[in-house]
């Protein structure tokens, strides 16, 4: 434990030294607050909330594709990792210190997005729905820290920059979080309950306010869990295979 | 006492034979040196017996276990490549971070004081020169005080003042009764620190002897001429005929040249060379064997058969 917990310090620290990173993922969620949500929203108090736990939700995605998919990815072709692998541990505590240090800096990225809420908007919530985000918040890091994974092992590091940019636009859009609850245009409001970004902000919503969480979304976000988790699980095994057997 | 050892491996990299049933043993306090052209398979012992990768056949054992399993790996040090130090990391973070992984390591300030890093403690290892990488790369495979060190070319692009810091740092180690395996394509460096030799060539140990009985090996000298018919000539390995020249391997250029003088043979354009390592022993084995690319045109064609000193020549003749 001790071990994964040096892994975490260090991934943060190298994180930390390189800031445009940290600005990096925190950045799209703060600007979007400050361009949609503070004009649009800001004086409606059920609206600013919904559209905070929508950004909320965007950074987390953006975060953890990008540290996962671009980390893991440059990690990869970095010859420091099959050092550490000559260090007397096994791959489990730089496994898990990633994880830690991801979700450190997933809970970094939203600084801004809720401080600009709470001096931006009029956006409110009680310590019950704020300790129920917190929850919702690590188990809607699971299906994109997977996602993240599945990109960064299968994926050589430019690749990998490449298709986590694709890939979270049209997740960000197609998943409504760039509206408010209910009011997308028709043909997201079609395709959303399939993304996982989703299902994801639903269960946002639903810890935040008041808003009943469709089954589809519910169900599509688990499958996607599977998929991207099987998918991850496969790269991994692909890498070792490739680097280390 | 055994500390690593080698017995029968082959790997395969999908249809290259990198190591063909190679055996070798490594005891504690041994210095042994790792020679071989680019190619020979050096990287790829190092890598199976430091649990990087596995074996396709045979088997390898580090410190009375299985490389792959950490736990053996406990006593072991290994260098990183120079470029693979993480580049926002303080010199001392990396030493810190390396030393977290063992029970007892050495002291950081000791450490950097023997690799002459103290000055750097602070500086992130992105900054470093080339020369400092590769000390410092060097010095982590001490932090955990280990019974037996790995180092895989490390002084490979050093100037000459920092390759001696680095064998001074590699023999006070040694003396202390710690084991070091050195890979080099450089005799001369394994000649300064080494007692015991292994020559691998072609992914197969060629030789497996003291500095003094390789270095006899290697010390062939190569004259080109263009002649006609040769007489017998004294001290010769190997003969060869490529592009219309005559290239004769031998032990005493000397009297070679001497006998083609005296014995009046009517030749031209008499050149002699010092032969690479990889010449040699392709003279030697009279195989070049899969995965040769060095830097000698024409010369993997495979020599012909060697008449080289045999004792020393094991693993050749299957």
């Amino acid at each position: 434990m001790s071990l994964t917990l040096v892994h975490a310090r260090y991934q943060l620290l190298e994180t930390v030294r390189v800031p445009v990173a940290v600005i990096g993922s925190a950045f799209f969620p703060a600007a979007s607050m400050l361009f949609f949500v503070v004009p649009f929203a800001g004086d409606d108090p059920v609206g600013a909330t919904f559209a905070t736990a929508s950004m909320v939700t965007f950074a987390v995605m953006v975060s953890n594709l990008f540290q996962y998919g671009v980390g893991v990815a440059e990690d990869r072709a970095h010859p420091w990792d099959p050092y550490t692998r000559s260090l007397p541990v096994g791959p489990v505590p730089r496994f898990a210190g990633r994880i830690i240090a991801g979700l450190v800096m997933t809970f970094v990225s939203l600084i801004p997005v809720v401080l600009i809420a709470a001096i931006g908007t009029e956006a409110t919530i009680t310590v019950g729905g704020f300790l129920a985000g917190l929850g919702a918040i690590l188990v809607i890091a699971v299906p994109f820290t997977l996602m993240g994974l599945a990109i960064g092992y299968g994926l050589p590091s430019k690749a990998a920059l490449a298709v986590a940019q694709i890939v979270f636009f049209p997740m960000a859009f197609g998943g409504g979080l760039l509206s408010a609850p209910g009011n997308a245009p028709g043909f997201i409001e079609t395709i959303a309950p399939y993304l996982p970004s989703r299902g994801a902000v639903e269960l946002m919503w639903a810890a935040v306010g008041d808003f009943p969480v469709s089954t589809t979304s519910m169900i599509a976000l688990v499958a996607w869990t599977v998929a991207m988790g099987a998918l991850a699980a496969w790269g991994y095994r692909r890498d070792e295979g490739r680097r280390f057997s | 006492m055994t500390l690593a050892r080698a017995v029968e491996v082959s790997r395969r990299y999908q249809t290259v034979r990198a190591l063909d049933r190679v055996s070798m043993e490594i005891h504690a306090g041994e210095l042994v040196g790792l020679l071989g052209p680019n190619g020979a398979g050096k990287s790829t012992l190092i890598n199976l017996l430091t649990g990087l990768r596995r074996p396709t056949g045979g088997r390898v054992e580090l410190c009375g276990g299985d490389p792959r399993d950490p736990a053996s790996r406990r006593h072991l040090g290994v260098t990183p490549q120079e470029t693979g130090l993480p580049p926002t990391l303080r010199v001392r973070e990396v030493v810190d971070f390396v030393a977290a992984h063992y029970p007892d390591p050495i002291r950081r300030d000791e450490l950097l004081d023997r690799f002459g890093l103290t000055e750097l403690a602070k500086r992130q290892t992105g900054g470093l020169s080339g020369g400092q990488k590769r000390r410092l790369a060097v010095a982590l495979a001490f932090v955990g005080r280990p019974r037996v060190v790995l180092l895989d070319e490390p002084t490979t692009g050093l100037d000459v003042q920092a390759r001696r810091a680095l064998w001074d740092g590699i023999r006070s180690f040694h003396v202390e009764g710690g084991a070091v395996l050195l890979s080099s394509h450089y005799l001369e460096e394994i000649e300064e620190l080494a007692q015991r030799v292994v020559v691998l060539g072609g992914g197969r140990v060629l030789a497996d002897d003291t500095v003094a009985a390789v270095r006899g090996m290697v010390g062939v000298r190569r004259v080109s001429l263009t002649v006609g018919e040769l007489p017998p000539l004294p001290g010769v390995v190997g003969v060869k005929h490529v592009d219309g020249r005559t290239h004769v391997l031998t032990a005493d250029s000397d009297a070679v040249v001497r006998a083609l003088v005296t014995g009046g043979v009517d030749f031209s354009d008499l050149e002699v060379r010092p032969t690479s390592l990889e010449e040699a022993f392709l003279a030697l084995t009279g195989d070049g064997g899969p995965a040769v690319d060095g830097g000698v045109p024409g010369e993997a064609d495979g020599g012909p058969a060697g008449a080289g000193p045999k004792h020393a020549v094991a693993g050749a003749d299957r």
